[in-house]
């Protein structure tokens, strides 16, 4: 039972957490992929953006005195959403909008992308310094101990209050994100626009304002990401590579262009990270028992060392272009 | 016609245009070393010489083929791995030991898995298709994945516990340097060969994770390369300043004369390359690379071997790379793993040869000067600016700024990520464009 408990703590609950960062990051890749047709390199660093407006909001609540049962992260973040879409739109009409207008190719926005990101990096760490910061320098994590003794079990299953939290909004979100795609008129003329964007103009569906839409869901996902990221781990300014890989890598598996595929993409990315650092010896050791004598399982039996936890994706994410650059659901990147 | 209009077209023309802009750079160049002193100019000189080499080396896989590379980074630390196995001294606990041994088995044990996978994919001829051929495969990949493990995992923890790593041989560092570029050119040469029939954002994105890939390895492959203890002091092929300070050299001066030399060979190399590719890019190579990034199809209609033409370019750009990577590990005297970073190697070289004009060698070299000196000198002129905004803060009340020093250091990156925003709303092209001739 013990070694149950060890595996939920360790690779069902952070393999969670980490899914849905992946996943909500990966929504915003693919939806910006589907309509605008580039890879928007810059959107970790929205992320990190995001992690940071909710960071001043919360420090600015927290500064006025203001007391919550809930983490000063969470209370933000409706606002940190908004201003983070806000953000979004203004970055497409500063440094996108003026590219597409021109025609250009989606190389060159891929390009300006990664000068975008650069430009956020380098604001965010010219005004933050480079250092490490952490949501609860002022208040305590709560944290969840469920007790086993019923089942057999010696330790707790242990979870953390902004992780509840967390599954929470980000199932809220996406089923939000389902309805909003397939019932409402908009969600609907996205997915036109994903599928054809010619086509869907002379329809007479109005383009300019599916772009908007798309920035602001992508920008206001980012921002619930990386504060997602921000409560679990810590806010770093430089992030970015770390965790926009693993994203394209999400969305890609998913298929580009696929939103449900982003979400499975993301979940699978992160459970194949978390599962191939997992040292299953700590599971198997009962086996012991049953092997002869003088025979024991070695001490670390993971698949790969901690070191190359992110080298994971990597590995996953080039073997898909490779093998199946569609993803494992048909992309709409044809 | 006004004198002014005159002025505007003379600019025009591409020749005039790169005269004046070297000219403008030359200036600049003389402005930063009369104020930063001469030795730390020779020494942003001498690196800006090495990134020129790596720009050239984009240029001809981006300017010329139009391929997308992202994995500069991981060329780079493969040529710098190189040049410290080549140079570093020899590391005589490491042959005395049994390490030698051991790495003998790991690779023996590489080969077998190997030979698994290469046997599990030939049972297609058998006629296994479908399911069972793909499970073959995976399964044939794990294998040899576990056969890999179990011999390195060892001989690795040996080695680190016994000599920490496998030092070097001890040779001439240019010799460093070929090796570099000859690594760099067989890992292109898999990496292109797996990956260059993606579209260019998927290209993008794949080499991208590949020189993650890398990094991760080299970065924690701590028997070959130290890892993250880094390895250091690396030889110079010419005298480093402390062998001139023995022979009597005062030490101000020593810093500029080795330095001096250091870049008398490097601009050696740089002409030398740069002189080959003038020549490769006017002929009738350089015309069917054109052909092939224009209009790949007609190119192939043509009878041209496009991919085999791409994979060309994609292997002889990285092994300049390779080579300016080892040149620049060399001259730095030190190879940290952990120094790597996207944004320093491979996004500032894009931003080099697209500022510069993608396609163009000259424009490329322009660009790659510009660019680096830019970049070296947007830390002093941020701190200047920083210590006199934190001059009127403090005089309004509000306190000094904090931290200066690390966070000037960040202006560069805001600064790169502008010029490239810039550079593509403005002069998408590059500051000297490819000159396309169109002979009758």
């Amino acid at each position: 039972m013990d070694e149950l408990i060890f595996f939920i703590n360790r690779v069902l609950i952070s393999g969670t957490v980490l899914g849905s960062i992946y996943a909500l990051g990966a929504i915003g890749v693919t939806l910006i992929f589907g309509i605008l047709r580039f890879a928007h390199f810059a959107h970790g660093d929205m992320m990190t953006m995001g992690g940071f407006i909710a960071f001043v909001l919360a420090g600015l609540l927290t500064a006025m005195g203001i007391v919550t049962p809930l983490p000063m992260g969470f209370v933000v973040l409706p606002v940190a959403m908004v201003i983070a879409a806000f953000l979004a739109l203004g970055i497409d009409k500063g440094f996108y909008a003026p590219l597409r207008e021109r025609g250009a190719k989606p190389v060159t926005m891929l390009i300006a992308s990664i000068g975008v990101t650069l430009m956020i990096q380098g604001l965010l760490r010219l005004i933050f310094g480079s250092g490490t910061r952490s949501f609860y320098a002022t208040e305590s994590k709560d944290i969840f101990r469920i007790d086993m003794s019923a089942f057999g079990g010696t330790r707790p299953i242990s979870i953390t209050e902004p992780q509840v939290l967390m599954f929470v909004v980000t199932a809220a979100l996406v089923i939000a994100l389902h309805l909003f795609l397939t019932r409402s008129r908009l969600g609907k003329a996205m997915r036109a626009m994903a599928d054809n964007a010619d086509l869907a103009q002379v329809s007479g569906i109005n383009t300019a304002l599916v772009v908007r839409v798309t920035w602001i869901i992508a920008g206001s996902l980012a921002c619930v990401a990386g504060v997602m990221l921000a409560l679990d781990v810590a806010l770093m300014p430089d992030l970015a590579f770390n965790i926009v890989l693993p994203i394209f890598a999400a969305a890609i598996v998913g298929g580009l262009g696929h939103a449900y595929g982003a979400i499975v993409g993301g979940f699978l990315i992160a459970f194949a990270e978390t599962l191939a650092v997992f040292n299953w010896t700590a599971v198997l050791r009962p086996l012991n028992g049953l092997l002869p004598e003088g025979m024991a399982l070695p001490s670390n039996l993971s698949l790969v060392p901690t070191e190359y936890k992110l080298t994971v994706a990597f590995v996953i994410l080039v073997v898909t272009l490779l093998v199946r650059p569609t993803g494992i659901f048909k992309g709409a990147s044809t | 016609m006004s004198t002014a209009e005159a002025k505007v077209r003379l600019l025009d023309r591409p020749l005039y245009r790169g005269i004046a802009l070297f000219i403008a750079l030359f200036v600049l160049v003389v402005v930063a070393g009369v104020s930063q002193g001469t030795a730390s100019m020779l020494l942003i000189l001498v690196q800006a010489t090495g990134f020129a080499l790596i720009a050239l080396g984009l240029n001809i896989q981006w300017g010329y083929g139009g391929l997308f590379n992202f994995a500069i980074m991981g060329f780079m630390m493969v040529g710098g791995a190189a040049v410290t196995f080549i140079s570093y001294p020899v590391n005589p606990a490491f042959w005395d030991s049994e390490g030698p041994m051991l790495l003998g088995r790991a690779l023996l044990a590489f080969l077998i898995g190997l030979g698994v996978v290469y046997a599990a994919r030939q049972t297609r001829r058998l006629g296994l298709r479908g399911f069972g051929y793909g499970l073959l495969v995976v399964l044939a990949w794990f294998a040899a994945y576990v056969i890999y493990r179990s011999q390195i995992d060892p001989a690795a923890a040996y080695i680190e516990s016994t000599a920490g790593f496998i030092g070097g041989l001890g040779l001439n560092p240019v010799l460093g340097w070929m090796f570099g570029g000859l690594l760099a050119a067989v890992i292109a040469f898999f990496v292109g060969k797996i990956s260059l029939g993606l579209r260019t954002d998927y290209l993008a994105i794949a080499t991208i994770g590949i020189s993650e890939i890398l990094r991760a390895l080299i970065k924690n492959m701590d028997w070959l390369t130290r890892g993250t203890m880094s390895v250091s002091p690396m030889p110079w092929p010419t005298p480093l300043p402390q062998a001139l300070q023995a022979q009597g050299v005062g030490i101000a001066e020593s810093f500029v004369q080795a330095r001096l030399g250091f870049l008398v060979l490097a601009v050696g190399l740089l002409v030398i390359v740069f002189y080959f590719i003038q020549r490769a890019y006017g002929g009738p190579w350089g015309r069917m690379m054109r052909a092939i990034r224009d209009n790949h199809i007609a190119a192939s209609s043509m009878g041209k071997d496009v991919k085999g033409r791409q994979l060309e370019l994609f292997v002889l750009g990285s092994v300049l790379m390779g080579v300016g990577g080892a040149m620049l590990v060399t001259f730095s005297q030190i190879f940290d793993p952990s120094g790597y970073q996207p944004i320093n190697h491979t996004f500032m070289i894009w931003v080099m040869v697209i500022v510069g004009g993608a396609g163009n060698s000259w424009g490329v070299l322009l660009g790659s000067l510009l660019i680096y000196v830019v970049w070296i000198l947007s830390d002093p002129v941020a701190q200047l600016i920083f210590l006199n905004l934190s001059q009127v803060t403090q005089n309004l009340g509000w306190g000094a700024i904090p931290e200066i020093d690390s966070r000037a250091l960040q202006m560069r990156v805001f600064v790169l990520g502008v010029v490239i925003t810039v550079a593509l709303r403005f002069a998408p092209k590059g500051l000297i464009p490819e000159v396309i001739r169109h002979d009758r």
